[in-house]
């Protein structure tokens, strides 16, 4: 009888797995996958608005950690898997998979939503071959957030564009190990989204590039090791211990708790260390632009969250018609609206710049800005590059090659080698990664 | 004679028994204390325990932003299903292994456990396709499937060791008796091997439950478990360790329920022929 019962719980369960079969055929469903973080939470709690706009188009969304949703997109995408109709994709992938043609051309959305008004280093970062294949939900540059009351208490000011000279000269000023409180924090954790780039940003602001215009790696250059030494110097000496594992979460937390004296990270951070809910430090924040080294670049990056239809997709029109809903500047009234000035996603649009209510709401504003358009994508180092973006190189070999290097500079970080070392490693694996894909 | 045992020994047994034990549950005490803190004491230096300002924000936020229900009901289908269909497959499989075993019989024991031992992503792409041209991707019905082909090796060794234990004289004695052979599985072998069969299912479904790789890989939308709940609250940039553990604990909470309910027939069964 047991065996029986079982047969009879599989038939049901089998029957159970069969209804979601039947789907209301009137009703357009997008499935969009998208990364979690605070922006996109809350444009999830905003979409009845675009629903009862379009109420035949209904909406699932399919919320994943970073480096999961972008092997699962990557991996539909491919395979023309068809499980996403709408995908939240970065600066990195827009460019390779546009110039597949992985993905379906914006350049028609309508007129009203205005793509003029898109800060041109964003456009520029999601444009192929004058196609946009992107409309980007939120920007980000890198900066310099740092506590005012350390340097006012050293007797210091921070310049709003400083030099290298100027962080390591604050960085050894505002160090007091005692107390735990060290110099600066930055990125240690290995990955090419990680400390990559940082260091990609920061080797631009020195001179240094990932490949000469013959494609030749150039980490056997003197750029590329002044680079990696003054980022060891800094971290050994005012850095964090364990900094080796640091990224952007860890480093938060630990500015958050007083005990980061200057952070060079993402410019979303500047909302999160301001926030008093979270950050014991709220009212102590400066702002700086990321710094730079007298050549004519700065270390800082340009990265967007941007909202893009596969080609594989079936449901193109209303997909069009969600991104064109989720970027435009009615969706940035509709956050105000219910969640104020300072919760609208912010780095992408020029209006939203010029709008009184935001700046005076985000104190950080201002410096965001220029930091994005401080970032060129098209031309990102001193010398020149056959290859667009500033801390990634857009073509798919890169995210293996970069974590490698990562890994290699992450061990040098944690005092298992060298700064000569790791940049030799650096340069064979990438030399020989690159020969191998036919550079 | 039994053993003469002192109580300094009994003690140092029991005291040495709880700390291992305890050691093993921490991370899940763990993940389930920081369910109650907020996000900036959740990331404290040093760490707070146990003196906090508990709250129960973080299950409100998860409560608000995810259909928990959806999600464990494919979780329940998911592992249930796949568990059900393996050992509608395992049973027969296991008796004919047991009881009648050919010269092949333990070579194909271990070819089927080698499959286990294959890297899960080295076969992803194959079946990425096949799901795609058969209409299976995002569907509980290929994730059953899928689950319940990954663990059928666990199952029939489970069910094998356990059909060994009995007799073959009391299967005999029933064909003897006239029972053709789905009546000498249903009424004779299935009642005698229920506290394997109960354990093996225990053990599946846990399995089952917890799978992350291919629950992730071949699900969007439709057919996504509580391994997927989970996974959407890590993020890249901001806090969320205090309402990934919310999450966390809402996911293993029918799973420790049912492990704690069924612990008694779990130990029964693992040890099931370990002393004769």
């Amino acid at each position: 009888m047991t065996l029986r019962t079982a047969f009879c719980a599989a038939s049901v369960l089998a029957l159970a797995t069969a209804t979601g079969a039947f789907a209301d055929s009137h009703t357009t469903t997008l499935t969009i996958a998208t990364v979690n973080n605070g922006d996109m939470v809350r444009m999830q709690g905003l979409t009845d608005d675009f629903t009862a706009k379009n109420p035949d188009i209904a909406l699932e969304w399919v919320t994943l950690e970073e480096n999961v949703l972008r092997q699962r997109v990557t991996q539909d995408i491919a395979t023309k898997g068809g499980q996403f109709d709408v995908m939240t994709i970065g600066t990195y992938e827009v460019p390779i998979w546009g110039a597949q043609n992985w993905l379906v051309s914006l350049n028609d959305l309508p007129a009203e939503w205005d793509a003029d008004d898109i800060l041109p280093a964003m456009r520029g970062g999601l444009t192929v071959d004058g196609e946009l294949y992107a409309a980007p939900f939120y920007g980000e540059s890198s900066m310099v957030m740092y506590r005012k009351d350390l340097m006012e208490a050293a007797g210091m000011e921070m310049p709003d564009a400083p030099t290298w000279d100027d962080i390591r000269a604050a960085a050894e000023a505002m160090t007091d190990k005692d107390a735990e409180v060290y110099g600066i924090c930055l990125r240690g954790k290995a990955g090419w989204g990680e400390n990559m780039a940082f260091l990609s940003a920061m080797a631009n602001s020195y001179g240094a590039r990932w490949f000469d215009e013959e494609w030749k790696p150039q980490f056997d250059t003197d750029a590329w090791k002044a680079t990696l030494t003054d980022y060891l110097d800094l971290m050994n000496n005012y850095g964090p211990p364990g900094a080796s594992t640091n990224g952007f979460n860890e480093n938060l937390s630990l500015f958050q708790q007083g005990k980061c004296g200057m952070w060079i990270d993402a410019t979303v951070a500047a909302s999160f260390v301001t926030n008093p809910d979270d950050s014991t430090v709220a009212d102590q924040v400066g702002f700086a632009l990321a710094p730079d080294k007298g050549l004519g670049k700065r270390g800082n990056w340009l990265w967007a969250w941007s909202l893009a239809i596969p080609a594989g997709s079936d449901k193109v029109d209303a997909a069009k018609k969600f991104v064109a809903w989720a970027t435009s500047k009615e969706y940035t009234a509709l956050v105000a609206a219910n969640e104020g000035w300072a919760n609208v996603p912010p780095g992408t649009r020029t209006s939203l710049y010029e709008n009184e209510e935001y700046t005076s709401a985000a104190p950080f504003a201002e410096m965001t800005l220029e930091s994005i358009n401080a970032a060129d994508p098209t031309n990102p180092t001193v010398d020149p590059v056959p290859y667009t973006g500033v801390q990634f190189v857009a073509i798919p070999e890169f995210a293996g090659i970069a974590t490698q290097v990562g890994q290699e500079f992450s061990a040098a970080l944690a005092g298992q080698q060298t700064a000569e070392e790791a940049l030799e490693k650096a340069q064979a694996l990438t030399t020989d990664e690159m020969e191998a894909a036919g550079y | 004679m039994a053993r003469n045992v002192t109580n300094q020994r009994k003690l140092i047994n029991t005291v040495l028994a709880w700390g291992i034990g305890l050691l093993i549950f921490f991370p899940i005490l763990w993940t389930i204390l920081t369910s109650f803190k907020s996000e900036a004491t959740a990331i404290a230096d040093p760490p707070v325990f146990l003196f906090f300002d508990w709250t129960l924000d973080n299950y409100r936020v998860v409560q608000e932003r995810s259909d928990y229900m959806r999600f464990l009901w494919n979780s329940v289908i998911i592992a249930g299903g796949s568990t059900l269909l393996g050992i509608i497959v395992a049973v027969p499989a296991a008796w004919s292994m047991a009881f009648v075993p050919s010269a092949r019989t333990k070579d194909i024991l271990l070819w089927m456990l080698s499959t286990k031992m294959l890297p899960a992503v080295g076969v992803l792409y194959p079946i990425y396709l096949i799901f795609i041209k058969m209409g299976l991707l995002d569907s509980r019905v290929g994730l059953t499937v899928v689950l319940m082909l990954i663990n059928l090796p666990i199952i029939i060794w489970m069910l094998y060791t356990y059909f060994r234990e009995i007799p073959g004289e009391i299967l005999e004695a029933a064909r003897m008796d006239g029972a053709s052979l789905k009546e000498e599985i249903l009424y004779v072998l299935t009642p005698m091997a229920v506290p394997g069969i109960a354990s093996t299912v225990l053990l599946n479904i846990i399995l089952a439950w917890n799978e992350a790789f291919w629950t992730l890989n071949l699900t969007a939308a439709k057919a996504a478990p509580l391994t997927a709940f989970i996974a959407s609250y890590s993020s890249p940039e901001g806090l969320f360790y205090a309402k990934l553990s919310a999450a966390s604990t809402m996911a293993i909470a029918p799973i420790l329920i049912l492990g704690w309910f069924s612990q008694k027939q779990l130990v029964r069964g693992l040890t099931f022929g370990a002393v004769k």
